[in-house]
């Protein structure tokens, strides 16, 4: 684990305009872990870049043209200004109110260049009830925003799954805005990419909001994977819970998971909890897990977190296996094991098991029979 | 008839510091339907000879043998020995988080039987049998060993025993941690297995008492990594009365 430097509790500097971020040089807090050779191809205007669509448009998915789009969102960072400066095109996922939508809206993200900037704009109307999946396209290098807003009342469970064996690069900040008495759950999977950063922060825009942030990533050979998440309790009576796993193998592997919690003075009957576990299957792959919590009020229902990277366990598998259970077999159910409580969360079941299919697929292991998991 | 046979079995401790001899020549046989009994103090290697049978990576079989029913055991892996009829009821049982105990139970009875058992005999057969080791059904939904007492994780090891139903079965130390009751309802789940099956079974001990239930017909006694002294039930009731300093080693 990492020394946390402390929340800064200033606001967070946004704007629309890239130049008022600096170039990041790998020294900033935020910045320090990642690695600017392939991040750094986004920090300054791409002439001839590509943009992102939704291969498919439907009922509730469009592609418009980024002069139409109405988005109240501002980026936080140098490459995400530049996205949001540049992208020619925006998908937009709108569900109006007072709708519940029985089956996931699947969206598959497509890039028009071999680096593409990208915007996603996700609208849930008031008191509707959807699930949204993003598969996002891992053949090219991909950076720019997702934008949720869940109006009052609303419930979005939401995946964003990078999955392929292409070694691109992908920056995404991911922010959601919940309204009264509403319920985000977010699920970052990432299983793909070379170097991947996803920033996925949440802001409440009135009391009684619920988010549930879960992530579950799996690293081998040389890939990098960043989660960076950002909570800001501004309002009463909210919650927050942060779950994400990691497993990690390969030679070069580097996960780095930071989660910055902050809970305003006004937020009071608070409710947050954060927690990050990582799995390190064999030697050799670094785990960074940065869990940050900062308290402006005491007057809160909880708030906690946690953090822990730990070995595969040898004797684990030697118990399994002197109960006839294959090695193969044996590490599956462990891994298994180790995620199940993650998708758990999602309280979505067919979801949960094409996740872990994905899963098992990618630790080389036979897609498992349906178990009690 | 079967047997487990060791021949001269010398095996050593693989530590970070290079490795210990622990096993110094152990030869014995147990046949299909014998109970044996190995006493002996703490350190004298009884876990290390059950994990040896067992395969623990963490140990090296130096010389010696081990077969089952004539069959090498040394050259299979951990979970091919499960399948060829040995089990091991371990002395400290390993936490295995996130699997289900009804999940683990069933892949383990899997890959042993070969075939995955019908559903609704499976729920059946399993609840029949933990309810005969007096353990909750709410343990079929728990963690494997996570949070479990002492006693329930012995529970769960004799659990297993009776679902996988092996020839030849090593308990280590399976009275420790259990009290009178539980240590009754063990060895009558012991003493079904017995009785229903023609298994072997090795029992590892440094008390007496579990031997008030199940009785052995060999008792060995285990000192610095050998049987010193093989005979009767008796056996057990004079190292009771007088301890194992009367076989301490002369000269080690
Ligand atoms: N991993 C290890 N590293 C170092 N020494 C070990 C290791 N495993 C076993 N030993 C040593 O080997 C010897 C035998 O240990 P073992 O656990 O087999 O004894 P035991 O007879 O089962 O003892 P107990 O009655 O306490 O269960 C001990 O001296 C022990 O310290
Ligand atoms: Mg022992």
């Amino acid at each position: 684990m990492t020394i946390a430097p402390p929340v800064d509790l200033s606001p967070r500097l946004t704007s629309l305009d890239p130049d008022v971020f600096d170039i990041p040089t790998g020294r900033e807090v935020e910045w320090r872990f990642a690695p600017l050779d392939s991040f750094g191809v986004f920090f300054q205007p791409i002439n001839d870049a590509g943009f992102v669509t939704a291969i498919e448009s439907s009922q509730y998915v469009r592609n418009i043209a980024m002069a139409d789009l109405r988005s109240s969102w501002l980026p936080s960072d140098r490459p995400l200004a530049v996205a949001r400066s540049l992208a020619q095109n925006a998908v937009v996922v709108e569900v109006p109110k007072d709708c519940t939508v029985a089956a996931p809206i699947v969206v598959q993200l497509k890039g028009s260049a071999a680096r593409s900037y990208q915007h996603i704009e996700v609208n849930i109307g008031a008191f509707s009830n959807a699930v949204i999946v993003l598969e996002h396209d891992l053949e090219l290098d991909i950076c720019g925003a997702m934008v949720v807003n869940v109006a009052d009342g609303a419930k979005l469970t939401m995946l964003s799954v990078l999955q392929g064996d292409k070694k691109s690069t992908h920056i995404a900040g991911w922010h959601t805005t919940t309204g009264r008495d509403s319920t985000f759950i977010g699920c970052a999977v990432t299983i793909g990419g070379g170097a991947v950063r996803i920033s996925p922060s949440v802001t409440y825009s009135a009391p009684g909001g619920n988010a549930e942030l879960l992530g579950l990533f799996l690293a081998d050979g040389d890939q990098y994977f960043e989660h960076r998440i950002f909570v800001e309790h501004e309002q009463p009576n909210c919650t927050s819970r942060v779950t994400y796993k990691g497993a990690l193998s390969g030679s070069g592997s580097h996960t780095v998971w930071v989660g910055d919690v902050l809970v305003r003075r006004g937020a009071v009957g608070t409710d947050t909890y954060e927690m990050n576990r990582n799995l390190l299957l064999n030697d050799g792959p670094r785990a960074d897990s940065v869990p940050n919590l900062e308290l402006e009020t005491g007057d809160i229902v909880g708030a906690g977190h946690a953090s822990a990277t730990g070995r595969f366990d040898d004797e684990q598998l030697f118990y399994l296996q002197s109960r006839g259970i294959s090695e193969m077999q044996a590490r599956q159910l462990v891994v298994r094991g180790f995620f199940a409580e993650v998708l758990g969360r999602l309280n979505q079941v067919d979801l949960r098991d094409s996740m872990m299919a994905i899963i098992s697929r990618r630790l080389g292991l036979p897609a498992a029979e349906a178990t009690d998991v | 008839m079967g047997s487990l046979a060791l021949t001269d079995l010398c095996a050593s401790v693989i530590t970070d510091e290079g490795e210990l001899e622990i096993l110094k020549g152990v030869s014995l046989t147990i046949e299909s339907g014998t109970t044996h009994a190995v006493m002996g103090p703490n350190g004298s290697g009884k876990s290390t000879l059950a994990y040896v049978i067992a395969g623990h990576p963490k140990y090296r079989v130096t010389s010696g043998s081990i077969t089952l029913d004539g069959v090498d055991v040394l050259g299979m892996s951990v979970d091919a020995r499960a399948r060829a009829g040995l089990f091991l009821a371990m002395q400290y049982p390993v936490e295995v988080p996130g699997v289900s105990v009804s999940n683990f139970l069933r892949t383990s009875v899997t890959a042993v039987r070969g075939e995955a058992p019908k559903l609704r005999t499976w729920v059946k057969e399993m609840k029949d049998a933990m309810g005969a080791l007096q353990m909750d059904p709410s343990f079929a939904e728990r963690n494997v060993n996570e949070g479990f007492s002492g006693g329930e994780k012995k529970r769960h090891e004799i659990l297993q025993l009776s679902l996988l139903n092996p020839k030849f079965a090593i308990l280590d130390e399976t009275d420790s941690g259990l009290d009178v009751d539980a240590l009754r309802t063990v060895s009558e789940g012991v003493n079904a297995f017995r009785e229903q099956s023609d298994a072997g079974v090795l029992l590892i001990t440094h008390y007496t008492r579990i031997l008030q239930y199940i009785k052995p017909d060999l008792v060995h006694v285990f000192i610095d990594g050998r049987i010193v002294k093989s005979g009767g039930a008796d056996l057990a009731s004079a190292l009771e009365s007088e301890g194992y300093e009367q076989f301490a080693p002369a000269s080690a």
